[in-house]
């Protein structure tokens, strides 16, 4: 042993501070989390929207759509007609504006569509699911569960694939190439579509055509009516046969003076539809007032724009000849006490009219299922059990069928959930959700570091130009401007390596590791200040209490 | 400016960034180019003030102190020689026998750091070394109060050295008293709030950038531990330059101030937005720059995170929020911050 020479009355050794592990002040340890951001949150189709608006940030458009087709298998459909909930939920409103996911999710799916980015099935196993309905629920089943690697067919009674995809939104809000480009990639899959097939017997066909499970997705097709009082001399049509009509360029009377009632997003696609083919006098007549409407705001103001008139709390007491006779109709001032929001005055008005549009919803068609007594209805749907299940053993129900949303969306989201208890089903397991992280609220990050960026905006056609033709409304975005758009993704909940904690750790006590890699804490000299935690942007670190 | 060397080049200064989700407020950003990214944001950083040191939690000192330097470490190729006055920055870096510094630095008294760095630069010119740089730093106390003869020395003779301050408000170390730079109404261990006028005074004190300002240095600049990439523009920039050169840089001290550690961050950031802490730039004597306010924010915001102004806020006290306020609607005009 050598001895060691040491200065006067000292008996430790010269060395650096790093003997000194400071870590041992701690109370509060920081840890690495990711939150669930509320766009991911709030998706009814459960898409990882951060994930892939970070990918396009760094312009990796083909991995951003892989991503997302991950969830949704029709990114530019959706990036069309989807109401974005995700939106409406988006942290970033709280700053300036929501980021425009929607428009982004566009452009990507023109991406998939321009380099033709193409799907792929999982490894064969042999069970074979019969699917009924080639509606959005149906079509993200059967993508789904090819995925898996199940084979499916899909029966479908109408002549052309899409549902109310097709049949039931306008062509200026979904052109027909990129719906059908959309449908035709799940096809290519190996997807099976029958078309003109509708399903008389369920069982029988599941058994003539081997197949392990069944999934129904009929949707929601007939429409609500009512029977009006006096002698109507218009005709009376429903909405959703004026749209279909529309769709296979068959006559549908939209002539004249048109009135629709409803103050759905149905009455405003009649109503624009309508303006399009020429009619002279459009009016929507809604029971609520304008705020309590349920179409979307924009497709209300839209509407407007090409020339309808909205005309809120009416409702129609009797038609007689070519005079409608509208009550007018006022909020309730005891509404809150449990009593009708909307209360007649007993006060009419009349309009002219030459033919008149019911646009009131729509419910499922229960003679569909008079050979099937073990299928079992619940308020004119059908009932299902937490995995998708109905009341009879290996037959699944999805889409507007189900209790849900009624949303395309929604419908997406049910295929992707029924497609996920199928496959857990055929493999003698029961499906369970994965758990969900805590949610990135925004009293979890520290906004002022990102930068001001006002939204941007999609390009609109003129007004005028929109009455006079099917051509789409609302245009893409360009590179520039989805690439802006992506990078006002505040990445909440989840790290997207800003350096910050690395940057101002006093104690120099965090890791980084390399692009795509993170960072990790020297717990040895953390001395558990919090500022990491405070100063993360994006909240993407807790502090949790050291056992002591 | 015949001072000021022609061939350093500061990135980012004269380069548009283009909207990167969080542009230059954090410290990196992985879609800026690597070199607009500050010296902090780079795993290669000189680390000049290492981990294990006494600092308490979430000492803003610590943290200005490794800025400071590693952007000096950058800006000269790790040439690079510390005098540090006695004071906190000292005291919990380098308990003998540890040091937490990595590069060649040596301890003053608490009065002469000025004049030891003198020395070191005037040794280096006798050796004929014109790559090694001289940086001089203290607390506020060893550079208003105890070391003011030294630095003005310092700045009469345009000694080659870049004098740094860290301005945390008092004595922090030695228990919080009253140094000159103390902001009016703070309550500290010699100015305790009492009386018609609780802490301390509104009348005196010195604010060392406008005194060096005054030596017409070729020169000064302040600075924030919240803005990194101004304040390491600022350090590389003072490197730029031969002669005297002094930064002040704002450093919240939870111990002293009554704040959260976590909020030190925010505390820096608050002070600059409110007005109170102005950034500037100067160079022989006269205001060239100032870094704008992002958002305005009420100096009570700023003051109610801060156990040391908590008095201000009583409803008797009424007179000294509206001094502070005037201070910083002062601040505001004199040096350019809207």
């Amino acid at each position: 042993m050598t001895v060691q020479h040491k200065p006067f009355a000292i008996t430790l050794d010269v060395g650096s501070s790093h003997l000194n592990k400071t870590g041992s002040w701690r109370s509060m340890r920081p840890v690495y989390v990711d939150r669930l951001p509320p766009c991911n949150k709030t998706c009814p189709s459960g898409e990882d929207i951060q994930g892939w608006l970070s990918l396009a940030e760094e312009e990796n458009y083909e991995a951003a759509w892989r991503l997302l087709t991950r969830d949704n298998p029709f990114p530019a459909i959706m990036g069309r007609v989807c109401y974005h909930p995700c939106e409406g939920a988006c942290n970033r409103g709280q700053l300036d504006l929501p980021v425009g996911i929607n428009s982004v999710e566009r452009f990507i799916g023109e991406q998939g569509l321009i380099h033709n980015w193409q799907f792929e099935a999982g490894e064969d196993t042999g069970k074979k699911v019969m699917i009924i309905g080639a509606g959005p629920a149906g079509l993200s089943a059967a993508y789904h569960l090819r995925r898996f690697g199940h084979a499916v067919t899909v029966f479908e009674a109408a002549e052309k694939p899409g549902g109310m995809l097709r049949y039931g939104i306008p062509k200026y809000r979904l052109p027909r190439e990129k719906l059908n480009a959309e449908i035709y990639r799940i096809e290519d899959m190996g997807v099976e579509v029958k078309l003109n097939h509708k399903i008389e017997d369920i069982e029988a066909t599941k058994k003539s055509g081997g197949f392990d499970a069944v999934l129904i997705c009929v949707g929601a097709q007939k429409s609500n009516m009512i029977e009006f009082e006096g002698d109507a001399g218009i005709p009376i049509l429903d909405a959703l046969k004026v749209l279909r009509d529309t769709e296979l360029e068959q006559p549908n009377q939209l002539i004249g003076r048109v009135v629709v009632y409803g103050g759905g997003n149905s009455a405003m696609d009649v109503a624009r539809t309508a303006i399009r083919l020429g009619a002279q006098d459009v009016k929507v007549i809604s029971r609520e007032d304008p705020d309590n409407m349920t179409a979307h705001k924009f497709e209300i103001q839209e509407t407007i724009e090409e020339g309808a008139e909205v005309v809120n709390l009416r409702t129609i007491k009797s038609v007689n000849g070519h005079e409608i006779t509208l009550e007018i109709m006022k909020i309730s001032e005891q509404h809150h006490s449990g009593h009708l929001r909307v209360v007649g005055t007993g006060n009419y008005e009349t309009i002219e009219a030459d033919v008149l549009v019911l646009a009131i919803g729509q419910n499922v068609d229960p003679a569909l299922f008079s050979k099937t007594p073990d299928i079992e209805l619940d308020s004119h749907v059908i009932k299902v059990d937490a995995i998708m299940q109905t009341t009879q053993e290996g037959v699944f129900a999805a889409g507007d069928a189900a209790p849900s949303q009624r949303s395309v969306t929604s419908a997406l989201g049910h295929g992707k959930k029924a497609a996920r208890a199928i496959n857990a089903w055929l493999d003698g397991k029961v499906y369970q959700p994965a758990p969900q992280n805590e949610i990135a609220s925004f009293d979890k990050m520290e906004p002022w570091y990102y930068s001001d960026a006002p939204r941007t905006v999609q390009p609109h056609l003129d007004a005028v130009r929109r009455r006079n033709g099917f051509a789409e409304v609302v245009g893409d975005l360009d590179i520039e401007h989805a690439k802006y758009e992506a990078r006002r993704c505040m990445s909440c909940g989840n790290c997207f390596e800003c350096d910050n904690c690395y940057g101002i750790c006093p104690d120099n006590a965090i890791r980084k590791l390399g692009q795509g890699k993170g960072y990790e804490f020297k717990y040895d000299y953390c001395k558990g200040c919090g500022m990491c935690d405070a100063e993360c942007p994006c909240g993407a670190i807790n502090m949790i209490p050291e056992d002591i | 400016m015949s001072n000021q060397d022609s061939n350093t080049d500061i990135p980012c200064e004269q380069q548009t960034v283009k909207f990167y989700q969080t542009g230059t407020f954090t410290v990196g950003n992985r879609l800026l180019d690597e070199g607009c990214r500050t010296v902090q944001a780079t795993a290669e950083r000189a680390n000049s003030l290492d981990s294990g040191h006494r600092a308490c939690q979430g000492c803003g000192q610590a943290l200005g102190a490794r800025y400071a330097l590693d952007a000096a470490m950058r800006a000269t190729d790790n040439k690079i020689i510390a005098a540090n006055a006695t004071g906190c920055l000292e005291v919990f870096t380098t308990p003998y026998p540890e040091t937490a510094w990595s590069i060649p630095w040596v301890h003053s008294l608490f009065g002469n750091v000025a004049a030891v760095a003198s020395g070191i630069a005037a040794s280096l010119k006798a050796k004929g070394d014109t790559t090694t740089r001289v940086i001089a730093q203290g607390g506020d106390g060893g550079t208003t109060d105890i070391g003011f003869g030294c630095l003005s020395g310092m700045f009469d003779r345009n000694d080659d050295v870049l004098y740094i301050c860290y301005d945390n408000g008092g004595y922090m170390n030695t228990g919080v008293q009253r140094s000159s730079a103390t902001p009016p109404a703070a309550r500290t261990a010699t100015t305790m709030p009492v009386g018609d006028n609780p802490g301390s005074s509104f009348t005196t004190g010195k604010f060392l950038p406008a005194i060096a300002m005054a030596h017409e240095i070729p020169y000064v600049a302040t600075a924030s531990v919240h803005d990194l990439h101004d304040l390491e523009r600022k350090v590389e920039k003072a490197m730029t330059f031969r002669g005297a050169r002094y930064i002040q840089i704002n450093v919240p001290c939870p111990l002293g101030w009554g704040s959260q550690p976590a909020l030190t961050i925010k505390l820096s950031r608050m002070g600059v937005e409110c007005g109170l802490v102005p950034l500037f730039e100067a160079e022989n004597g006269k205001l060239t720059d100032s870094t704008k306010i992002r958002y305005r924010i009420p100096v009570e915001d700023y003051l109610k995170l801060q156990r040391r102004f908590a008095h201000v806020l009583k409803p008797q006290n009424t007179h000294q929020l509206d001094a502070i306020r005037q201070i910083a609607e002062d601040n505001i005009k004199r040096y350019n911050l809207v």
